[in-house]
């Protein structure tokens, strides 16, 4: 369970500066991100060293900001060890919302940031294949 | 039910039109002797004073338009001598040459007296703390509702218009009970209240008197929502004599127009017929009080209706339909008149949105196209993207059904869009036409 920070971004010259400089001079580290994008706008999601302080630094710059509960689940860094986790979500029928990589390793294995429609399956599914995820306090460690 | 003057705001129609008729006879009198320009239009259309024997002949005189003001820049109106002005006002002349108003001190007394009425039916008494938001200067709001506010012996303070935060605090601290501004300020008031921590809770405020631009029903409710307060419309315009010409009473349906002081008329805006009691169109307004600057059939550009039947509060004053639109504020697209107000209400009734809004029209090569920004909240932000863009379809899907025609609708980021401390701006037309 992770708890990641999206922001709202209009297409415009500086925007994304604008949101990491912010969290860059509130001592907050950045530790996954992603980005959506349309012509119009892009939805920023971070996963950084403290979310609580991050979101409340950059609903004080303004932004539309939100709080939202994801999964970092940690993939065998080897061909195929996305595409095995993968699967055994797929036969579980646990649909995903997206999903994006963390800028860092665990040990031998990639971490990767989930969003699910239904995190207690997702966990009791993980739990019941094997699949290693993260909690909270060991993921902004890292 | 408070009424600051019973006697005249519940005048029987009968007294209250040989009452219009005989001020309305004084006036044509004074203006045809005294106001070049009055007596050259009225010549040109072959009226005399003395053919005004009923007040169905209003309808023989010339319209005075914003134009006319201009043409008689800055005091060819006027009809006293300057010895007898107590005050000037003047429009900001963002569009053209200002256009300027005088008052005797007589006319300052009618206004206070106007404003006292306006602030009594809203539920001010002397022991009222009343925080005039309003700007003070050259635009009419705020020494308007000043003057009005201390006729009645309530406590004012006279804010005027920015420093918001300030101001929250001053009325967290001076116990503020009513308060008077624009509608979008006492919307960006609430924003910042909560920036700053302050519930309506922590406040004294009852009521507001808003005006200086229309507004919706739909704004009502999210303004009363939001400062649990109770929010009456308050119509006005310098070129008649400023904010107090009509006011909402507690019923809330329909602004009493202060008829002893101003004869209403609705008129098609394309004809210029007078249009039978209770079908929309443009607000004509005469006054026949005024000393300094009489104005025969003044072309508002208010779209409004009239109702004349009594009220419910025991007014008999008619009351003319919360104003929805000017007829050129209004924007033409693809041959559809929009208002502003039509996307304002569209947007209220999504949960959620703001209605922090503004109109882009353009034309691409030949097509003119309507493009709307609607501002993100919390509320309505999703991490998403289909969410969101089926967040921006559903708007636009609601705007084309209440306008007509097709809508782009951009999201932006909440508070990019300018927030006016007097009255919004909601249109930018890039056409050139």
């Amino acid at each position: 369970m992770a708890k990641q920070i999206s922001v709202f971004l209009e297409n415009k010259v500086g925007r994304l500066a604008h949101v990491t400089r912010v969290l860059g001079e509130a001592g907050i580290n950045i530790r996954a991100l992603s980005i959506a994008d349309t012509s119009d706008f892009g939805i920023l999601r971070l996963i950084v060293s403290d979310p609580a302080k991050a979101y409340q630094v950059l609903k004080d710059a303004r932004f539309t900001v939100s709080e939202t509960e994801v999964i970092a689940v940690q993939v065998p860094d080897s061909p195929g060890g996305l595409a095995s986790v993968l699967e055994r979500m797929t036969e579980q029928e646990l649909s995903i919302e997206y999903l994006y990589a963390f800028l860092g390793t665990r040990g031998d294995d990639a971490l990767v940031i989930f969003k699910v429609e239904d995190i207690a399956k997702a966990r009791k599914i993980f739990n019941e294949k094997g699949i290693k995820f993260l909690d909270e306090s060991t993921l902004y460690k890292l | 039910m408070n009424y600051w003057d019973k006697e005249k705001e519940c005048m029987p129609r009968e007294y209250l039109e040989k009452l219009q008729l005989r001020r309305l006879q004084e006036t044509i009198y004074r203006v045809y002797a005294f106001v070049p320009a009055y007596r050259e239009k009225m010549e040109a259309l072959g009226v005399k004073p003395e053919d005004i024997r009923r007040l169905e002949d209003l309808k023989l005189l010339p319209f005075t338009t914003k134009q006319d003001l201009r043409d008689n820049y800055p005091f060819g109106l006027f009809a006293v001598p300057m010895s007898e002005v107590v005050r000037i006002h003047s429009s900001s002349g963002t569009t053209g040459k200002p256009t300027v108003v005088g008052y005797t001190s007589k006319d300052i007394d009618t206004w206070a007296e106007l404003m006292a009425r306006s602030l009594y039916s809203a539920g001010a008494s002397r022991y009222s703390v009343i925080q005039n938001s309003y700007g003070y200067g050259l635009f009419t709001g705020g020494l308007g509702a000043h003057y009005g506010a201390e006729k009645i012996g309530a406590s004012v303070i006279p804010t005027s218009g920015g420093n918001t935060k300030r101001q929250i605090m001053l009325m967290q601290d001076f116990g503020t009970n009513i308060l008077t501004c624009t509608p979008s300020y006492a919307l960006f008031m609430h924003e910042v209240m909560q920036e700053m921590g302050i519930k309506p809770s922590d406040l004294k405020l009852k009521a507001g008197v808003f005006g200086a631009e229309p507004w919706s029903e739909n704004m009502r409710r999210e303004i009363e929502g939001k400062l649990e307060i109770d929010a009456y419309d308050i119509y006005g315009l310098s070129e008649i004599i400023g904010p107090g010409v009509a006011i909402e009473c507690p019923r809330k349906n329909g602004l009493h127009i202060a008829e002893d002081h101003f004869i209403p008329e609705i008129i098609d805006p394309e004809t210029c017929e007078v249009l039978p009691e209770g079908t929309p169109g443009e607000l004509v307004l005469t006054t026949v009080t005024k000393e300094a600057l009489p104005i025969i059939r003044y072309r508002t550009r208010d779209l409004s209706t009239l109702n004349r039947s009594v009220c419910e509060c025991g007014r008999t004053h008619a009351r003319m339909a919360k104003v929805l639109g000017r007829s050129d504020d209004m924007v033409i697209i693809r041959g559809v008149n929009v208002f502003p107000s039509m996307v304002e209400s569209v947007l209220l009734n999504i949960p959620g949105v703001e209605p922090h809004y503004l109109l882009v029209v353009d034309r691409r090569g030949n097509l003119d196209e309507l493009e709307v920004y609607v501002e993100v909240s919390e509320s309505v932000f999703s991490d998403e993207v289909r969410k969101m863009e089926r967040l921006g379809l559903q708007i636009g899907k609601e705007l084309e059904s209440a306008l007509g025609i097709a809508v782009r609708v951009r999201l932006v980021e909440p508070k990019t869009l300018e927030r006016s401390e007097g009255k919004a701006k909601r249109v930018i037309d890039k056409r050139n036409i």
